[in-house]
């Protein structure tokens, strides 16, 4: 309960930030940027209504674009992956369906399980993002190899700050 | 009827879907006008409050360039100032008259937040129009135009930048006064394109792009950029350049809002004119 209305908006704050404040500013080779924050959309609980996730995948999304003066860019590529996420969740589910209470996260369904998980979330939304910021197909291959590379730069970064947080919970 | 809601409800969460894009496609595409202000974005309170504060607490890494475009634009002033010219011959005669009448007002400004790896970038400035600043007024730097400003709220200011897909500033050449636009095409901060100068202009690289004047948005003879290369593309009539920008939009830290008293002007008449076309 305490989890719910607290860690998660508490989660959520620090994502925000933690992207418009530090992410947004460190780009490689001038274009290539890392959007960590949909982590928070990945790590929501399995179990949550899939309508509520599209809303808070939509509020995330707004959120960054207040920042980013990217109005509506940022939330349909949210929702997007909001929309996608529980199909994707069906698709991954081990043969005899999803524990109780398992969290979506390396330490919950093992490493294997969540690269293939962040990897399709994070291609998803990356090429969703770039296509609406161009809002054209007449350069395809020049906007997908730029979704490409931040695509592995984000991956990265979601990889480290799993394997940060599961440490944390292994101590826990 | 009992079949539609069946289908409805059996569809919902695509529904929803499809609403909430709709949404935010919606706001991409009011975002997408060039002019007329919202509340969702950086220049409201919170955002443009936590904005000031973060800006606050890394200002001091600029520093050091901060102080060199300060120094220099200071030189350049300086240069140009009664007291550095000595009288060469005969005696001079002050008359006061009214040839001369302001027409530039500068404000400055500092950049709270500030974005170049984007196809479209924005610049959030720390004032609005509690200080003056008003929709469609250029934003320049130390060296050349950074953009024209496109929403304000009391206190902030949203600029869309030169290093914006859909920005066109009307730009010279400072030696032979041709004019054409500056367009950037989305790839490297530091470089920008200039189209419509035609192919029978005598150019080399390093030539001194200066604005127009023409917008009525920035004084005329601003230096902006340097020509670093160009071509002429068999069976076309103009010029393909790429430009140097002056300005280093990432260390942007200070710039000045530019207000033309005879803007104004400038607009009723050229409606005016529009007008009788018709």
């Amino acid at each position: 309960m305490i989890k719910t209305f607290v860690t998660y908006p508490l989660q959520f704050i620090v994502f925000v930030l933690f992207q418009v404040l530090i992410l947004n500013n460190i780009q490689l080779g001038g274009t290539i940027n890392p959007y960590l924050y949909i982590l928070f959309i990945l790590w929501l609980p399995i179990e949550w209504n899939k309508a509520l996730v599209l809303g808070i995948s939509f509020l995330l999304g707004l959120s960054i674009d207040v920042f980013t003066d990217t109005m509506g860019m940022h939330a349909s590529a949210c929702v997007f992956l909001g929309f996608v996420r529980p199909y994707l969740l069906n698709l991954l589910a081990p043969r005899d369906g999803y524990e109780l209470n398992v969290s979506p996260t390396a330490g919950g369904l093992g490493w294997s399980w969540f690269l293939q998980y962040a990897t399709i979330c994070v291609f998803l939304h990356h090429s969703f993002l770039f296509f609406v910021e161009v809002f054209r197909f007449s350069e395809f291959f020049d906007t997908l190899g730029r979704a490409l590379a931040s695509n592995i730069f984000s991956l990265v970064m979601i990889i480290l700050v799993q394997v940060f947080s599961s440490n944390s919970e292994d101590r826990r | 009827m009992r079949n539609l809601i069946t289908f409805i409800r059996k569809y919902s969460f695509f529904f929803l879907f499809v609403g909430m894009e709709a949404l935010a496609f919606y706001l991409i595409l009011k975002n997408n006008h060039f002019q007329g202000s919202s509340f969702l974005n950086s220049t409201n309170k919170v955002a443009g409050g936590i904005y000031t504060k973060y800006s606050d607490l890394t200002e001091y890494v600029n520093l050091k360039e901060v102080n060199d475009d300060l120094s220099n634009e200071n030189r350049l002033l300086r240069e140009n100032q009664l007291g550095s010219f000595v009288r060469v011959f005969g005696e001079n005669i002050i008359v006061k008259d009214t040839i001369y009448k302001r027409k530039y007002l500068y404000t400055k400004a500092k950049v709270i937040n500030n974005s170049t790896h984007r196809q479209n970038n924005y610049l959030t400035l720390s004032i609005g129009f509690n200080n003056g600043v008003q929709n469609g007024m250029g934003v320049i730097g130390p060296s050349g135009v950074v953009g024209v400003v496109k929403d304000v709220s009391a206190n902030y200011s949203s600029v869309v930048s030169v290093l914006h897909r859909e920005s066109k500033i009307s730009v010279k050449l400072k030696k032979s006064a041709y004019f054409g636009s500056m367009q950037w095409d989305g790839e490297d901060y530091r470089l920008t394109g200039l189209k419509d100068i035609p192919n029978h202009v005598f150019l080399t690289e390093g030539d001194t792009v200066v604005t127009s004047g023409y917008s009525s948005i920035f004084p005329e003879g601003l230096p902006t950029a340097l020509i670093k290369t160009f071509e002429a593309p068999e069976g076309e009539n103009f010029y393909k350049i790429q430009m140097q920008l002056l300005n280093d939009f990432r260390q942007l830290t200070y710039v000045y809002v530019v207000n033309n008293n005879t803007s104004m002007e400038v607009k009723n008449l050229e409606s005016g004119r529009e007008n009788a076309n018709d």
